[in-house]
């Protein structure tokens, strides 16, 4: 969270860590629908750069992200390094997922870390950039995030769990350039993807 | 393109893997899927490779099998078609005191509903058995099929449940 280019002072203050407050993803504009690439792309194996949350281009990128992500079916998060952009940056919208507990609806972080994780779970999971295999991974259930919110470069701290806590350590992942295949429990823990019915 | 099915098993010890992998690499044959374990202690790998012949293979493969320690096979195999659909996806998990019989009678109540085995580990551990199977079952054949295998469970005094596996796309 340090070296931000707007400067700003991200050392942890209770007053600025709030949630999302009255941000909205409607507030970063329109944004465009990118390609998503897959692995074995180094853009996917590089760790992002960390971004100024205020910048145009990043409320652009943002804006690119959540309108990717809402074309693609099925699809709960993307990060920047998925569109091809190395770049501390992604959205997530578990909503209406079956394993959801607590929901934080559509919203973009930038520079998220990830600060508390605890209760770990297996659970399989796919990813849009790997899409022909699965794999078994740990990870926390209980979930504590800080991040900076595009636009205004708000400084949040989310608290979350489940399904949520799943996908923001995925996409946290991708943006220090890891994939779930960087964290399968072990040599028997990665599958071919079925076709379903 | 020649698709080559190799086996090789035998005494354990280090740098089976590298010594196998080496070989194929020094003929230009591309590995492909493979599967590695231990299976009592004795070393068992499967694997798929393309591009040499199956007798340039085996010759290369020859020295390893040497001492009689390990045991390499060679098959040339058809490359697969286009792939079925696949069904639903769930997990057996089999326990229970070692029988004869388990495996059989368990995965015959998957085959008889349609289901596929597509990835399976049995284990003994002491007079600890486990059966763990991946499988794929048509439209509508879970239902009642923990039922089922509940029944043949219960015939071999053994306990067994069957979960859906479906991952979670990110």
């Amino acid at each position: 969270m340090t070296g931000q280019a707007d400067g700003s002072d991200l050392e942890p203050q209770a007053e600025t860590y709030a949630g999302l407050g009255d941000w909205t993803p409607e507030s970063l504009g329109a944004g465009r629908v990118l390609p998503v690439v897959s692995a074995p792309n180094m853009v996917l194996s590089r760790a992002g750069t960390e971004v100024d949350p205020t910048a145009g281009e990043t409320v652009q990128l943002a804006a690119d992200l959540i309108a990717t992500m809402r074309v693609s079916p099925g699809c709960v998060g993307l990060a920047a390094p998925q569109v091809g952009v190395g770049a501390q940056v992604f959205a997530v919208n578990v909503t209406g997922h079956s394993k959801a507990v607590t929901v934080h609806g559509t919203f973009v972080l930038c520079n998220a870390r990830v600060v508390e994780a605890t209760r770990w779970k297996a659970g399989r999971e796919g990813c849009m950039s790997v899409p022909d295999l699965t794999g078994d991974v740990k990870r926390a259930s209980r979930l504590v995030v800080e991040g900076a919110l595009p636009g205004s470069g708000k400084s949040v701290r989310l608290v979350t769990d489940g399904f949520e806590a799943r996908a923001l350590q995925h996409e946290i992942d991708h943006c220090g350039g890891l994939l779930f295949l960087d964290r399968v429990a072990g040599a028997h823990a990665i599958y071919q993807r079925k076709v379903y019915l | 393109m020649n698709e080559l099915a190799i086996t090789v098993i035998g005494r354990d010890r280090p740098g089976i893997v590298a010594d196998v992998a080496e070989v194929l690499a020094r003929l230009g044959a591309n590995l492909t899927d493979s599967t590695m374990t231990r299976l009592r202690g004795h070393f068992a790998m499967t694997l798929i490779c393309v591009g040499p012949t199956a007798p340039e293979v085996e010759a290369a493969l020859a020295p390893l099998a040497g001492d009689g320690q390990l045991l390499a096979t060679v098959r040339a195999v058809t490359p697969d078609g286009e792939t079925a659909p696949a069904g639903e996806p769930y997990v057996m998990a089999v326990h229970g005191a070692d029988r004869m019989g388990i495996v059989a009678a368990m995965t015959r109540v998957l085959a008889d509903v349609g289901g596929n085995v597509t990835d399976l580990s049995t284990r003994l551990a002491g007079t600890l058995y486990v059966v763990v199977a991946e499988v794929d079952l048509p439209p509508g054949a879970a239902e009642g099929l923990a039922d089922r295998l509940a029944d043949a469970a219960a015939g071999l005094g053994v306990e067994v449940t069957l979960r859906r596996a479906e991952p979670d796309l990110l």
